[in-house]
């Protein structure tokens, strides 16, 4: 035995004559992905930083570079419109994820009463989800057309008011809630599905002792179903609200922030910014204040989700 | 159906009565079949010609047609009649059908080579991703790596990003690189999003795969690499195939991106399906034809994926 060299250590020599040693193959693993990672999302996101101190404008750019400090930020945040469009944005997210949850949870005490075809209509309610949204805002653009569409046809058909005089896309009153209901309707059966996986989670036993306790269905449905689905619930609500918070591709398509600016959801002033107005120093900021939000909020929300787990 | 969906509790006392069963199915099949018509509703309107498809009150029953589609792969010219005349007589049915409206085709449209770019962008970002993510997720799963923990959620993180504040930069890199538009910068980029779900995903299924077997292999001889390559691949493939499919569906969808960072060359079919505009104005059989082409593969994923759905969603966060 060669002297200072200890046990572990000679081990792992014999087994590199064999191949490559693990730490090799850990590091050689998972260090593409890293510099994958590195190279479109940090440095990207490094760079986006540096550029929100500057007054960059990409219509402009033969100027030279200018740090402005902390003006962009200064800007965004006295503005009142960005706090407008961060509120229509909050009041999108809390409708839309309420209503997802509810239909979503619904849906799933529903679904898991397994009646006969239960997996056939589940697969059914799941396809609005896995489409593009680009797909799913253009067809509701027809669907909702004021003079050829089937929706304004069928609301005419039953309330009488003619189908002409509303316009759900292009009007201040209903174009919010319309995409709200369409927001909802491709994803309240996401939020099902995972209600779904706590529904199932719950052991029958539970439910067994229960209704050997002789417990009404309104007592079980709030001392077992209830509780035990909530963390569940929770992990929806985090997933869609980050989802809303960041939506963009449906209302591009559905109203393009309009009419006016009453559907403008951040991520549309952000794009308008970035890519309309070019003001690339301005929409970094924003987008670094987005970013700290979202981030922020989903830490804390994670935090309290865990405390619910533990319990 | 699935693994969360088939939990039997045929012999327990809770099981729900006939009544109780007949009304929630009568219910969620109302929610579905609410679910369901819009999209038939534009299956049928790929197949109306034009006019059905602006009439008012809208037509559920039509002459079907092929326009649509005709429309959706043809560039077409409005002509006059006495030019249309002197014209040798059509020659396919597509012809016949586009002259009648006093029209001559004068090209195919651009429909193909965006759904070839879908393709491409599609089938190269998911087998990069796939690829760079079973390697990172064997290691996760197998060995101890520092900060573990933090390189996991820090590559999850990357996906908290508005896509349109992650554009910005982005761009500006691509403008550098000369990647703007461009198959290979939108692989790239769809690779980098699609590789934290791979992660996520594959290290989840690998870690079902129990240890000994590997341990097995290496006790007889094996090396580490052959030990992945023939014990654990073969175990893990159904998980490799679900990834995938969840990254092919993932970049076949993704709009944000493509709609801000490509404008000719390397557009997909999502920023281009709602810009397919006809002879005065939208032509909605068309946008119609283009959106059930697009539709079809997704449908047949769903429900080949039916069983890792849930995991695929929400990152492996629920397991079931």
């Amino acid at each position: 035995m060669i002297p200072g060299v200890s046990e572990p250590a000679k081990s792992r020599a014999t087994r590199r004559v064999r191949g490559l040693s693990d730490r090799t193959i850990a590091w050689l693993f998972v260090a593409p992905t890293i510099a994958l990672l590195l190279a479109i999302n940090i440095f990207p996101l490094v760079w986006m930083i540096r550029l929100s101190f500057t007054s960059l404008n990409l219509s402009m750019s033969y100027l030279p570079l200018r740090f402005v400090g902390l003006d962009n930020f200064t800007d965004i945040l006295t503005d009142e419109d960005v706090w407008i469009r961060l509120q229509t944005t909050a009041e999108f997210v809390i409708w839309s994820v309420a209503l997802q949850v509810v239909i979503g949870f619904g849906l799933a005490l529903l679904i898991n009463r397994q009646f006969r075809g239960h997996s056939f209509w589940t697969t059914i309610i799941l396809l609005p989800m896995m489409l593009s949204p680009a797909v799913v805002g253009n067809f509701w653009t027809l669907l909702l057309q004021p003079q050829i569409g089937p929706f304004n046809y069928l609301i005419s058909l039953f309330t009488g008011v003619p189908p002409s005089s509303f316009s759900m896309t292009g009007q201040v009153s209903l174009a919010p809630w319309t995409i709200v209901l369409v927001d909802t309707w491709m994803w309240a059966p996401y939020v099902m599905l995972i209600c779904l996986a706590g529904l199932r989670s719950i052991p029958d036993y539970i439910y067994e002792a229960a209704e050997v306790d002789r417990a009404s269905p309104w007592r079980q449905f709030w001392s077992i179903t209830l509780p035990m689905t909530v963390p569940f619930l929770m992990l929806a609500v985090l997933f869609r609200a980050i989802e809303n918070f960041k939506m963009f591709d449906m209302v591009n398509l559905l109203t393009s922030g309009g009419p006016g600016s009453t559907t403008e959801l951040v991520s549309i002033t952000l794009k308008r910014a970035a890519f309309e107005k070019w003001r690339t120093g301005y929409s970094s900021a924003l987008a670094i204040i987005l970013f700290v939000t979202v981030f922020g909020a989903a830490n804390i929300y994670v935090k309290a989700l865990n405390k619910v787990k533990q319990r | 159906m699935t693994a969360v969906l088939t939990k039997s509790t045929a012999h327990s006392i809770v099981e729900a009565s006939p009544r109780a069963k007949a009304v929630a199915g009568g219910l969620v099949i109302l929610y579905a079949v609410i679910t369901i018509l819009p999209l038939l509703w534009i299956v049928a309107t790929a197949f109306k010609s034009q006019s059905d498809a602006i009439a008012y009150p809208p037509k559920v029953i039509f002459q079907p047609t092929l326009e649509g589609y005709v429309n959706l792969f043809t560039v077409r010219t409005r002509q006059t009649p006495d030019f249309i005349a002197k014209l040798p007589p059509p020659e396919t049915w597509y012809d016949k059908l586009v002259r009648r409206r006093d029209m001559v085709i004068a090209g195919p449209s651009k429909v193909v080579p965006r759904f070839v770019n879908s393709l491409i962008i599609g089938f190269g970002s998911t087998f990069l991703a796939v690829f760079l993510g079973t390697l990172a997720a064997y290691a996760f799963s197998r060995f101890r790596i520092p900060l573990a923990d933090d390189l996991l959620f820090f590559i999850l993180s990357t996906r908290m990003m508005p896509p349109v504040a992650v554009a910005i930069p982005i761009y500006l890199m691509y403008r550098q690189l000369n990647l703007t538009d461009t198959r290979l910068g939108m692989i790239l980029l769809y690779t980098a999003v699609n590789v934290s779900l791979a992660v996520w995903l594959l290290k989840g299924f690998i870690d079902e795969i129990p240890r000994e077997y590997e341990e097995a292999a290496l006790v007889d001889g094996y090396t580490r690499l052959q030990a992945l390559r023939k014990v654990v691949l073969p175990q893990a493939v159904t998980g490799i195939a679900a990834t995938a499919i969840f990254c092919l569906i993932f970049s076949w969808n993704e709009y944000a991106f493509a709609v801000l960072l490509t404008s000719g060359e390397a557009q997909t079919m999502p920023p281009f399906i709602p810009f397919i505009i006809g002879e005065g104005g939208q032509d909605w059989p068309a946008v119609a034809a283009a959106t059930t082409l697009f539709v079809v593969p997704i449908v047949l994923f769903t429900v080949l994926l039916r069983k890792h759905l849930l995991r695929g969603i929400t990152f492996g966060a629920v397991r079931k």
